[in-house]
């Protein structure tokens, strides 16, 4: 039991480290109707923004509340920069193009910057200064609540309330919404598709800014191919969810983050990607729209 | 008399190597309902969306002597031209009072946006027991209700509506027309596109009639309704 207990803590924090990456692919998607798979390579060059940052003004060996914060905000703005050049060059000429002009150059900017970042940043993984001190916080019996997992929840929770906030009590938010569901209509209204396109693309990034520090922090490995692997699980959690839906992308993060560490836990560690893909397959056969996806009916 | 507040002049749209309007002209004078009548593929509703500048166009587009054509399409909104679309077309996971203010986008007065809020919810009773309804939930009458008052959050000049009887039962639509009317008796300047001829005809100053792209009458909407080819065409007579 109490080992079982230790396993929900750690499959919590994984999920939210999928839930901050999950909700990326699903809001761009939500606006576009687009998989855009440069996002996990958006997050590995956060992670690696940070890394760099972190040596430069010489805090790589300063772990603490205020290295964290710094590493998250530096993250994050190169993060929503670079999902904004994306944007702008790649998909924005596209943006009346067949869908599959469209998945292919989002394949092709995936490409692009995992092998650039072999060049510039190198292809030997690098240790990703320490960002804060893992220590057990209080533990009952031998469950262990650890203080990675209690950041990792925190921090997830706060972005997560924030897109929430903005997504549904601001003007700009509500004009997200109205353009994911009819850019055409939305421009009747005074919306500029292109801006709210753009900084969709700005949110989204700048949340895989914020998981690729938490990363850093609970694996302290990082490498230009990061991104490939927890962005390919971090899709399946938001097509489990159903693409498109915000809420969704979390709770299918979740089940993602829990299903994983307990496979890991119970059965064998060889199966932890396995699972991620034999979900992707189940969902698709059985609940193609995804748990809280629906099709949506237009009264005529 | 002074300028029209719209004045359409050879406009010309093609979808792909469809040319779907063939230079067609017209105007709006402040104050007017103005119709425009056909049958399904005349082109009426393309006529609405160049000049919300959702499709291209070719001619000329004046809007209170402004060009409309160097104004973007989200810009149109400001200018005071805003349409309430065919279809309908609101955001169905949004609630209804959502949907409102979406309407208002283009604008910062909060006061006023207030105190045209309360005005469309006079105007539609309905919307207010709604307000916090998803849109997707009303029945067809109370979205085409909300997107005429979505339309007129905008503050608009002119107001051009896209086929508000489509689909409807009749004692909806008459509700609405009785409502197209209140609001032009109020000032309002609106365009109207309607298949629903005979309906149209009655609130309307003018009318003007598009075949396949081309306009091939207009008059005064009485002359219309007593005109023989029109009783034939489009009245069934």
């Amino acid at each position: 039991m109490q080992d079982f207990v230790q396993h929900l803590i750690n499959g919590v924090s994984l999920g939210s480290i999928y839930a901050l990456i999950a909700l990326g692919y699903t809001m761009v998607y939500g606006i576009l109707k687009m998989i855009n798979f440069a996002h996990s390579d958006v997050y590995m060059v956060g992670a690696f923004a940070a890394y760099y940052f972190a040596r430069w003004i010489g805090i790589e060996n300063d772990p603490g509340l205020s290295t964290l914060l710094t590493l998250i905000v530096v993250s994050m703005i190169c993060c929503s920069l670079l999902g904004l050049v994306i944007e702008r060059l790649a998909y924005r000429p596209l943006r009346n193009s067949p869908k599959l002009n469209v998945l292919i150059t989002a394949i092709g900017v995936s490409l692009f910057l995992e092998y650039s970042g072999q060049v510039v940043f190198g292809a030997d993984p690098k240790v990703f200064p320490e960002v804060m001190k893992d220590f057990v916080i209080f533990s009952i019996g031998n469950v262990e609540v650890r203080s990675f997992d209690v950041t990792v929840l925190v921090v997830g929770l706060l972005a997560m309330l924030a897109l929430q906030f903005l997504l549904f009590k601001t003007k700009i938010g509500r004009a997200m919404r109205a353009v994911s569901a009819n850019p055409m209509v939305a421009s009747l209204m005074g919306v500029n598709p292109d801006r709210i396109i753009a900084f969709t693309f700005v949110v989204g990034s700048s949340l895989a800014g914020v998981g690729s520090v938490l990363v850093g922090m609970k694996y302290p490995k990082i490498d230009p191919l990061m991104g490939m692997m927890i962005g390919l699980k971090a899709f399946v959690a938001a097509v489990l969810g159903g693409i498109g839906n915000v809420g969704g992308a979390v709770l299918g993060a979740m089940i993602m983050g829990l299903s994983e560490e307990m496979v890991v836990a119970y059965l064998s560690s060889t199966y932890r990607d396995a699972l991620a893909f034999g979900i992707l397959i189940v969902i698709l056969i059985f609940k193609p729209a995804g748990l809280l996806g629906k099709y949506s009916v237009e009264k005529v | 008399m002074s300028a029209p507040l719209l004045k359409v002049e050879n406009l010309d749209v093609f979808y792909g190597s469809i040319h779907a309007l063939k230079g067609v002209s017209f105007e709006v004078n402040q104050g007017e309902v103005v119709s425009l009548i056909g049958a399904n593929g005349a082109g009426k509703t393309t006529t609405l969306r160049a000049i919300s500048g959702i499709v291209p166009c070719n001619g000329q587009l004046h809007f209170k002597d402004q060009n409309l054509k160097t104004v973007s399409t989200f810009r149109r909104v400001g200018l005071g031209i805003a349409q309430s679309p065919e279809g309908r077309g609101v955001f169905p996971q949004m609630s209804v009072l959502e949907n409102l203010e979406m309407g208002a986008y283009s604008r910062n007065d909060a006061a006023g946006i207030k105190k045209d809020l309360e005005m469309c919810l006079e105007l539609f009773p309905r919307m207010k027991e709604r307000l916090a309804q998803m849109a997707g939930t009303l029945s067809g009458g109370e979205q085409q209700m909300l997107a005429i008052s979505r339309a007129l959050m905008a503050k608009p000049q002119l107001l051009l509506l896209d086929e508000p009887s489509l689909g409807l039962a009749p004692l909806i639509v008459a509700q609405i027309f009785d409502i197209v009317k209140k609001l032009n008796q109020e000032g309002m300047t609106i365009l109207l596109v309607e298949q629903n001829a005979r309906m149209a005809l009655k609130i309307s100053h003018r009318a003007y009639v598009l075949e396949c792209g081309r306009m091939i009458m207009q008059d005064t909407a009485q002359n219309l309704l007593n005109n023989d080819v029109v009783r034939k065409s489009y009245l069934g007579v």
